[in-house]
């Protein structure tokens, strides 16, 4: 454009309404999940014949019972809890082991990259569910082998993400100058490849998060996730399916729970993507 | 080209453009992007509308085709053809206009033909869609590209964008634009992205064709060189106003406002003071070689980039390396910067032998040779302070921290700018005020030799003459060697003891810089000074 | 062009070579295989007996190359539970996974392509936003919920139940093909919008070739290529999809013969089902690839 003298400042945007609700929302998800417990006197597990399936709106169970009389509410904080965790662990895992590989082969090319760019092959050509499935059939299920399953979501989009940002940065002119300076490599990559590069990871990262609460709820939901006595906002679905007619909030619950987080996530990340990167800007 | 036409054209004008203002969108930096621009073009004439990027020039072109987005609004004046009003900004109606009226080719023309399909299926779709029956079209087509000069043009028809080289892709644009015989033709620095010697033949194509059709053409450039060239009149843009229009001999000769001087006075440097005694050499390379390998299946890809150079730079002289694109001078410069592994050769940097070095004394050995790039918009790590940046390279040799930033807030003033811009970051420049930067960065370590390339390509003309005063300074305060890479004849006068000019790899001719302009020994040489567009008029000769 | 096919070829060998290799190598060290493919409550003499007929006693480069070769002869084992090949229980399967996925797919490019375009074409405006809005929905609306909220209102509606009936594929369809609507419509309007503003776009117009010609004549086989590469890595995300729709809508298809198989330990199917998944993604990367071919002439060229 024109030849600009002055500073450039790029304008400040208000934050969109739409976004604001979504931070709330992702807020009082939080907030419900850690102190969640005090709103309710029953325990996640505590059982009473007497309260089977009630209906929300049941005095002492607002939101009422499952077929084992367990109050709906303390289930649901519970389930809020180990869904975040698994959806924050999971995503970190995915997004640190996709990143450090991705960046490994831009940086060392050669052997180290044909091997890392095969096994991003092998992943793109495996769903990950597949591969969540045929570990579950063959090892003993464990939350701990479960949260590494979930952490390989999308690790190969990380890899060539960042293998590609840190190939086309490598050829940027500021790297070229600094290496000219007699910048070593290890100060190239730290101090200049790798904080221009980030921006990409922090934005997949929330376009995966809602990935990872999908594919957590997806397998809890099929019986193959989190396993009772734990429970997970999927879990708690899969056991009131077979109810939907009769005790619909059962599911309804917290299965809005997870459209509500997934959709929160994804919009934040839309707009702090819009915010970081102006080139991927998808409106305007 | 500007022989001798009887001055103003009696004929009825052919486009009449009058008091056109548009306006730019609120956030611009300015209110209007062209302001109460007047001129008329006669059948047959060529009017150059001459300004820099940002001056306004191209929404000229667009306005005239119809074209201007929604956000730049037409606010007053009128837009005659043959005397008739145009539609108002992207009417229907205009569809019927272009081509057959008025024609109009873009900056990059392989970017302006459509990736997927065939130059002849482009080609043939205007005439379809200007109703030419189906019989008619390839004959056509197969005739404006034989017209244009395109070697075998049933080949090229077939071809697709990607498979012709800069200049062909623009002459296909060319005979696109000639299919249905148009009055005029609007080119939008048509030229800016080609090599100097395909610049000249197609600026002596749009001249023929210009003769044999009595072509009126609208010839949109930043280079005065190119306005001396093809020009019968001239329009100089500023800021969006029209600061001085008028027959190209009268301008160039006698140019009324200072802006105008100051484009002419960037072509037309005063040759550099010969060299003295060559001093002793401090950069020496003999027998580079460098080949770039690619391709892992079917069949393995290799350029020879430098073949056999050999050159030394003398302590505190200037040197310019000539050459079109892919004649190796990059390539050649990242072996003398060690950015790049020679296959074979030496380099001798203050008769150290420097090609085999690895490691931490090749790291220390860069203190005393920096490099500036052409783009100054990639050059900056964005996420990194003026300050940081210049401060940068005395830190990584040794300097502590709170010396090396009280030395990179001097280079911060001694390059021009003011001491506040220390804390901002690059986004917040011009792409002038950058190059400043780049060069404060490089000059922190105190170098013994600099090595520019394309230092300049990247900016307007008057902001290119004062980043080359600026070499020149930095120069004479700090005593050290510049290797200047770039593709620009006169850049190379401006600033060059000798000259070295390079094809396919390889120097062809290397002298003094006046004698490389007076007496080219070598013919390439020649042939580049007969392609500089407007160079040979202010020859020594022609002056006198 | 030779270079090209060979090199994907090649390629897509590899990936499927070394997918093998690693359900291999996780059967063999996962603790002792034939008692994993045997029911739990075998005897001794029936895990020794599946000891020897796998060749478990062997070298392991032996077993392996046993294992791959009996891939390239088309043994792949026996089903635990039924005593079937497990080739035989997937065929009897997949005409029902097909019919649901290739409707999904349909569904989504039937909708989404043609509403990402409106879209772009009206960029800005309410029907803009509201097609975004519906991309963001699509892709945070979890199958599984989805199809139980379909199946809730068809009953409380209509009073019918939505599974298992083919002639009502239409509704899992719906389920499975959401996300890749939303995607679809999101990608095709963000491609036209880029390709718009493409420097050819504007010349054509400077040439006097009419709006829709230009969209038709050189919008569309642009915007091909992006569209050719996304439909195919939607591939990935249906047959993922698939696992949980037919859960859900009590569909007779792979997806549920998988999650039963995995519920039951049956090892022999669920490996069968992962190199089956993995040979589908590698062939239709290679068609994606293959097809470029056809629609960029650029890609022809090397």
């Amino acid at each position: 454009m024109s030849d600009v003298t002055g500073p450039v400042q790029r304008p400040q945007t208000a934050i969109p309404l739409s976004v604001k609700i979504a931070m709330a929302f992702i807020a009082l998800f939080v907030l419900f999940a850690l102190f969640g417990h005090a709103l309710t006197p029953h325990g996640f597990r505590d059982t009473s014949l007497f309260d089977r399936l009630k209906p929300p709106g049941t005095e002492g169970y607002p939101l009422g019972t499952d077929a084992r009389g367990r109050d709906l509410l303390a289930r649901l904080v519970t389930g809020a809890q180990i869904t975040l965790v698994v959806a924050i662990v999971g995503t970190v895992i995915g997004a640190v082991l996709g990143s450090l590989l991705g960046v490994l082969a831009a940086a060392r090319r050669g052997r180290t990259e044909a091997v890392i760019v095969a096994a991003i092959d092998v992943q793109a050509s495996l769903p990950i569910i597949i591969v969540a499935l045929f570990m579950l059939a063959m090892f003993d299920n464990s939350f701990t082998l479960f949260l590494l399953l979930v952490g390989l979501n999308g690790w190969e989009v990380y890899a060539r993400l960042m293998r590609g940002a840190a190939l086309q940065a490598k050829e940027a002119g500021y790297v070229t100058a600094v290496r000219a300076l007699g910048a070593s490599p290890a100060r190239i990559y730290l101090r200049h490849v790798l904080p221009n590069i980030l921006n990409i990871a922090l934005v997949q990262f929330t376009v995966n998060l809602p990935l990872t609460v999908l594919l957590e709820t997806a397998l809890s939901f099929l019986g193959l996730g989190v396993q009772p006595p734990l429970t997970s906002l999927g879990q708690i679905m899969s056991e009131g399916r077979d109810r939907l007619l009769t005790a619909w909030w059962l599911t309804l619950l917290p299965g809005a729970i997870i459209f509500c987080l997934a959709l929160s996530v994804s919009m934040v990340g839309d707009w702090l993507r819009d915010r970081l990167d102006p080139t991927l800007r998808s409106e305007s | 080209m500007s022989d001798a036409q009887p001055e103003p054209a009696p004929q009825a004008p052919l486009l009449s453009v009058h008091g056109l203002t548009v306006g730019l969108p609120s956030d611009g930096d300015r209110p209007q992007a062209v302001t109460d621009i007047s001129f008329d073009i006669a059948p047959g004439e060529t009017l150059c509308m001459v300004g820099e990027s940002g001056s306004g020039k191209s929404v000229i072109g667009q306005a005239i085709l119809g074209m201007l987005p929604s956000a730049l609004p037409v606010l007053s004046g009128t837009i005659a053809l043959n005397g008739d009003v145009m539609p108002p900004q992207r009417d229907m109606r205009f569809d019927a206009i272009r081509s057959t009226e008025i024609a109009m080719i873009f900056q990059d023309a392989g970017a302006s033909l459509n990736p997927v399909r065939t130059i002849g299926g482009q080609l043939a779709e205007v005439l379809a869609v200007h109703g030419v029956p189906k019989a008619e079209r390839r004959p056509r087509v197969l005739e404006v590209l034989r017209d244009v000069a395109l070697p075998d043009p049933a080949r090229i028809a077939r071809s697709y964008p990607h498979q012709l080289s800069g200049g062909q892709a623009q002459r296909a644009v060319i005979a696109a634009a000639l299919l249905l015989e148009p009055k005029l033709l609007i080119a939008d620095e048509p030229t800016t992205a080609l090599d100097v010697t395909t610049q000249a033949e197609i600026l002596a194509l749009i001249a023929r064709l210009k003769a044999e059709h009595g072509l009126a053409v609208l010839f949109i450039t930043h280079d005065f060189g190119v306005v001396a060239e093809i020009a019968d009149r001239v329009a100089v843009m500023k800021e969006g106003v029209q600061v001085e229009t008028g027959p190209t001999d009268e301008v160039l000769a006698r140019p009324r406002h200072a802006y105008t001087r100051k484009l002419i006075a960037a072509i037309t440097p005063e040759a550099r003071r010969p060299g003295t005694t060559a001093p002793a050499p401090i950069l020496e390379a003999r027998g580079l070689n460098l080949t770039y390998r690619s391709g892992l299946f079917g069949g393995k890809k290799s350029v020879q980039a430098v073949k056999d150079v050999s050159l030394e730079i003398g302590k505190g002289q200037t040197i310019a390396v000539v050459g079109e694109s892919g004649s190796g001078k990059s390539s050649l410069a990242r072996c003398l910067l060690r950015l790049e592994e020679i296959d074979s050769g030496t380099i001798r940097f203050r008769g150290d032998e420097i090609s085999t070095l690895q490691g931490q004394p090749l790291r220390k050995l860069r203190q005393s040779m920096q490099v500036v790039l052409q783009d100054p918009f990639s050059a900056l790590n964005p996420r990194q302070t003026i300050l940081s940046a210049i401060a940068e390279g005395p830190i990584i040799h040794g300097m502590p921290r709170a010396e090396a930033h009280r030395k990179a807030g001097e280079m911060i003033e001694l390059v021009g700018l003011s001491p506040q811009a220390a804390g901002r970051y690059p986004q917040e420049f011009s792409g002038g005020q950058r190059q400043r930067i780049c060069i404060a960065r490089a000059l922190a370590l105190e170098p013994e030799v600099l090595i520019a390339d394309e230092a300049v390509s990247a900016l307007d003309v008057s902001i290119q003459a004062q980043i080359l005063d600026l070499f020149a300074d930095m120069q004479q305060r700090f005593g050290f060697a510049i290797l200047f890479i770039t593709h620009d004849l006169s850049v190379a006068r401006a600033i060059a003891d000798e000259i070295l000019v390079m094809r396919d790899g390889e120097i062809v001719e290397r002298g003094a810089t006046a004698r490389i302009f007076d007496a080219p020994a070598h013919p390439y040489t020649a042939h580049l000074l007969a392609a500089a567009p407007g160079l040979e008029m202010f020859q020594p000769e022609s002056a006198a | 062009m030779t270079g090209y096919i060979l090199s994907r070829l090649i390629r897509a060998a590899i990936t499927m070579l070394l997918t093998v290799t690693l359900v291999f190598l996780f059967i063999r060290f996962s603790g002792d295989p034939a008692s994993a493919l045997v029911p739990p409550d075998a005897p001794q003499e029936v895990i020794d007996q599946y000891t020897r007929a796998m060749g478990l006693d062997q070298p392991i480069l032996k077993q392996y190359t046993g294992y791959v070769g009996g891939i390239l002869r088309g043994d792949f084992g026996y089903s635990i539970h039924t005593g079937l090949a497990v080739e035989d229980v997937f065929l009897d399967r997949l005409p029902f996974t097909l019919h649901l996925g290739l409707t999904a797919l349909a569904l989504a490019i039937a909708i989404g392509l043609p509403i990402g375009a409106i879209a772009a074409m009206r960029r800005g405006s309410a029907l803009d936003r509201f097609v975004m809005g519906f991309s963001v929905f699509a892709f945070a609306m979890p199958n599984f919920l989805f199809g139980l909220i379909l199946i809730l209102t068809a009953a409380l509606v209509f009073g019918a139940f939505l599974g298992g009936d083919s002639a009502r594929v239409i509704w899992p369809a719906l389920t499975l093909g959401l996300a890749a609507m939303g995607s679809f419509a999101r990608f095709t309007r963000s491609s036209l919008l880029e390709i718009i503003n493409a420097p050819y776009m504007r010349a054509a117009e400077a040439r006097g070739v009419p709006f829709r010609t230009r969209l038709i004549r050189h919008a569309a086989p642009n915007a091909a290529i992006p569209l050719v590469t996304l439909i195919g890595l939607s591939l990935g995300a249906l047959v993922a999809g698939s696992v949980v729709t037919e859960q859900v809508f009590a569909w007779p298809g792979v997806g549920q013969l998988l999650v039963r198989s995995v519920a039951t330990r049956d090892l022999a199917q669920v490996q069968f089902l992962v190199l089956v998944v993995a040979f589908t993604m590698v062939t239709a990367n290679l068609i994606v690839d293959f097809l470029y071919l056809l629609i960029d002439p650029r890609i022809r060229a090397t």
